[in-house]
């Protein structure tokens, strides 16, 4: 056996080489996009591998996988589990033959999300398993198992590790990669996979029939255990587990519940044998619903009465916080201590020379007084530089404008959309608007690639996942097949150019679409791309601060003058905005 | 009833946190001790606060708690402040003497913080400054002031020098191995005088 420091998204995507997995599908989305970038980055792989156009695709893809008799991963984050939640309903009537497994990585405190949704609920659901971690060990562990457990209830499984177990580290011991011998094979049988009412209606009894067996197995797979050691209790999950082995003293029960559906007498067994029980988890009141369903005149705290927040990560000092205002431990071990109040907080920023900066500015120039949706993806970023009125989920940016123009605004309306964030769902937004009439402008940020989750190629890219040249979709093309009459590419980097198009674009009604298109800066960077840097003429320079509040982190004043920092990836956009031609490429005074 | 030993890295994103954490953590599974950690990543970091926890032998998890970091390596005089309430009472702090205003200084205004300024609040800590910028530059590399950082805290990590060195060297691109191992025994020599 072997042992590596591994990321934990490191350690899911050996377990997958354990298991072997043989079909493998996703849509990044952070915490999760490791998995399939380290399984793609495999130089020998007998699977095959794509990024999807996103999660609903994703899902639909590996399900017809597992139909087939493969093992299948499909990877996403949370909020990507809404757009797969479509066929996941269905998906667990008809079942799989292979082994399916869809990891969904939850982000408790949302660290780069936009809601704190627990794909728990989805599995309650669904009426499928779900695996949850407490430790990078038991994620690796829980994924092997997770494709048998498939397998053997021919349904599907949602894992769902959470940010602090995707992206901690630690020491794991590892099992021997296998080569996967499978070949698949579609075996016909409507009434499996035909979901005609008349089938449905016995699918659904089956689904309802698997679950107490599924109960009782997953109790037997040691991921739910407890011990008893006194009349109070406390009962955690995921990644709250170790915070609470670290934290509790002796004679106080335990019980660890990794695996969901849970199993209600073995549950009862266990908290009725106690005078009060602590149930602490994060996000959604999973397992204390369920402990209140049976704990009859047991003492239940936890999220209902206040003892433990709905909201938020939990961390070792919040849950000895939670443990001491419960009674269940004696005093603090770790004392109070306050961060340093008031420093100028330094949040993720768009990189130096990012071309979606460059977009902003020239939106804002020709679009004064407008209203600005906007979606996610880097650009989600541009609301530092007031760019972004509104952000609510992949692919909205185009719908939200629409809806806001039919509701009679009188002002502009442009919103701004990634080509990965415009192909996932941006495209049927796009074909609504234009169909009814809108009268709005759509920046299509194109850096050809998924720069926010680690760089991710997508169908705009030119590559596969595994590297491949592909074609590429044609932006252009498709913004064109679906109605629109004005659809120009431009170079963001040259202002006047893109401003001028800008105008265009806000003299004319209807459905404008401006295609913003330069190289990612971090992509041109590996690529070897190398414009020169850009220096300040400290004799011309005025210090008015024109370059300053263009937002750019390799800019910045040294003392009355502006300075520009070795971060400068050469744009030059800065020198086109400086009043007195000060900012010159650097040994070209 | 803590049985590990935590070290805390702050900085900025791109200034080699999670290299620097992964030769901690390398350097352990040459010792066979265990390690936990966690770190910053995703929504562009690039720029952002980077935070990143090491816990040597730690058996359970990968956070720190706030006042009980043995160790504080700060890549910036301003992320040194932010995080500073991570360190315990005694606990000592390896500094880099080097201040990036966040560009938010500029954009709204704010009052900037200064290195005296930073230096002076942080006085309750033991502090062990150095110019890490300075050393890698002479060590061969500006990219190498991680593994500088690195060299200095080693005096005080619980780890075997050697293996923390061997832990670079395999962690490092080939073409660089020299370079960082230059970076990482100047920076131990700076760190002798802490």
């Amino acid at each position: 056996m072997e042992r590596q420091y591994l990321l934990g998204n490191e350690a899911i995507a050996h377990a997958c080489l354990e298991a072997p997995v043989d079909f493998v599908s996703g849509y990044p989305g952070t915490p999760s996009s490791e998995v399939i970038d380290v399984l793609r980055s495999r130089q020998e792989r007998a699977y095959y591998i794509e990024w999807s156009t996103n999660e609903k695709v994703a899902l639909e893809n590996a399900l017809a996988a597992a139909w087939c008799g493969l093992r299948a991963l499909c990877t996403m984050k949370h909020v990507g589990l809404n757009v797969a939640a479509d066929p996941l309903m269905t998906s667990a009537y008809t079942g799989v033959t292979g082994g399916l497994v869809i990891m969904s990585a939850d982000d408790p405190f949302a660290h780069s999300s936009q809601n704190e949704q627990d794909s728990r609920c989805y599995a309650r659901f669904a009426r499928v398993p779900c695996l949850d971690p407490a430790t990078i060990q038991e994620a690796h562990d829980m994924v092997r198992d997770a494709f048998a457990l498939s397998e053997e209830f021919s349904l599907p499984v949602i894992f769902r590790p959470t940010t602090r177990i995707c992206h901690s580290k630690g020491d794991v011991a590892l099992g021997p990669i296998v080569a996967s011998q499978r070949k698949g094979e579609f075996k016909k049988d409507p009434r499996q996979y035909v979901v005609i009412p008349a089938h449905t209606r016995i699918l659904h009894k089956k689904l309802n029939e698997k679950q107490p067996a599924i109960k009782k197995r997953l109790v037997e797979l040691g991921y739910n255990t407890y011990s008893v050691r006194g009349k109070t209790a406390v009962i955690a999950s995921g990644i709250a587990v170790t915070y609470v082995q670290e934290l509790i003293p002796e004679g106080i029960s335990f019980m660890k519940i990794g695996a969901y559906p849970i199993d209600e007498s073995w549950l009862s067994g266990f908290v009725r044998q106690h005078d009060t029980v602590l149930v602490i988890e994060e996000l959604a009141p999973e397992i204390e619903e369920q402990v209140l369903q049976v704990a009859g005149i047991v003492n239940v705290l936890g999220k209902k009465n206040g003892y433990v927040p709905y909201e938020g990560e939990l961390s070792l000092s919040a849950v000895a916080a939670i443990m001491v205002k419960a009674g269940s431990i004696p005093a603090i071990p770790y004392p109070a201590v306050s961060p340093v109040q008031d420093l100028p907080l330094r949040p993720p920023i768009l990189c130096a020379g990012c071309l979606h900066r460059a977009a902003f500015y020239a939106i804002k120039r020709v679009f004064k007084d407008a209203v600005y949706p906007s979606d996610i993806g880097c650009y989600t970023l541009g609301l530092q530089l007031g760019v972004v009125d509104t952000t609510i989920c992949m692919g909205a940016s185009i719908t939200v404008s629409s809806g806001i123009a039919h509701s009679g605004e009188p002002r502009d309306i442009i919103c701004t959309i990634g080509d990965s964030t415009f192909l996932h769902t941006g495209i049927q937004g796009l074909m609504n608007a234009v169909y009814n009439g809108a009268d709005i402008t759509v920046v299509i940020l194109d850096n050809r690639i998924t720069a926010m989750t680690g760089h991710q190629p997508n169908p705009n890219t030119g590559v596969t996942a595994c590297g491949i040249a592909s074609h590429p979709v044609s932006l252009d093309a498709v913004c064109r097949a679906c109605g629109v009459t004005f659809v120009e590419t431009v170079d963001p980097y040259d202002i006047t150019g893109m401003m001028n198009v800008l105008k265009e674009a806000q003299s004319r009604k209807g459905v404008k679409v401006v295609i913003a298109k330069q190289q990612c800066v971090i992509m041109a960077k590996r690529g070897g791309v190398k414009r020169g840097r850009y220096m300040v003429d400290a004799e011309i320079c005025t210090g008015c601060g024109t370059c300053v509040r263009y937002g750019c982190p390799a800019i910045e004043m040294a003392g009355e003058k502006a300075r520009i920092t070795d971060l400068c990836s050469g744009c030059a956009v800065c020198a086109q905005l400086c009043p007195t031609g000060a900012i010159v490429r650097e040994g070209k005074k | 009833m803590k049985s590990s030993f935590d070290i805390l890295m702050v900085g900025i994103g791109g200034q080699g946190t999670i290299l620097a954490s992964n030769i901690i953590g390398q350097a352990c599974l040459l010792e066979n001790r265990r390690v936990k950690g966690a770190e910053t990543h995703g929504m562009a970091q690039r720029g952002g606060s980077v935070e990143s926890h090491i816990r040597i032998d730690g058996k359970f998890g990968p956070l720190i708690a706030p006042g009980q970091a043995d160790i504080l390596l700060s890549f910036d005089l301003l992320e040194a402040l932010r995080y500073s309430h991570y360190l315990k009472a005694g606990g000592t702090m390896v500094l880099n003497r080097h201040l990036v205003l966040p560009t938010s200084v500029y954009m709204q205004k704010i009052e900037a913080p200064t290195e005296e300024g930073i230096i002076a609040a942080l006085g309750r800590f033991r502090l062990c400054i150095l110019d890490a910028d300075r050393i890698a530059q002479e060590a061969g590399s500006p990219l190498s002031q991680n593994v500088v950082m690195l060299g200095a805290a080693s005096r005080m990590i619980p780890l075997k020098p050697e293996s923390l060195l061997s832990a670079v060297k395999n962690l490092v691109p080939k073409k660089t191995i020299e370079i960082n191992a230059r970076a990482f025994e100047m920076g131990r020599e700076s760190g002798s005088s802490c």
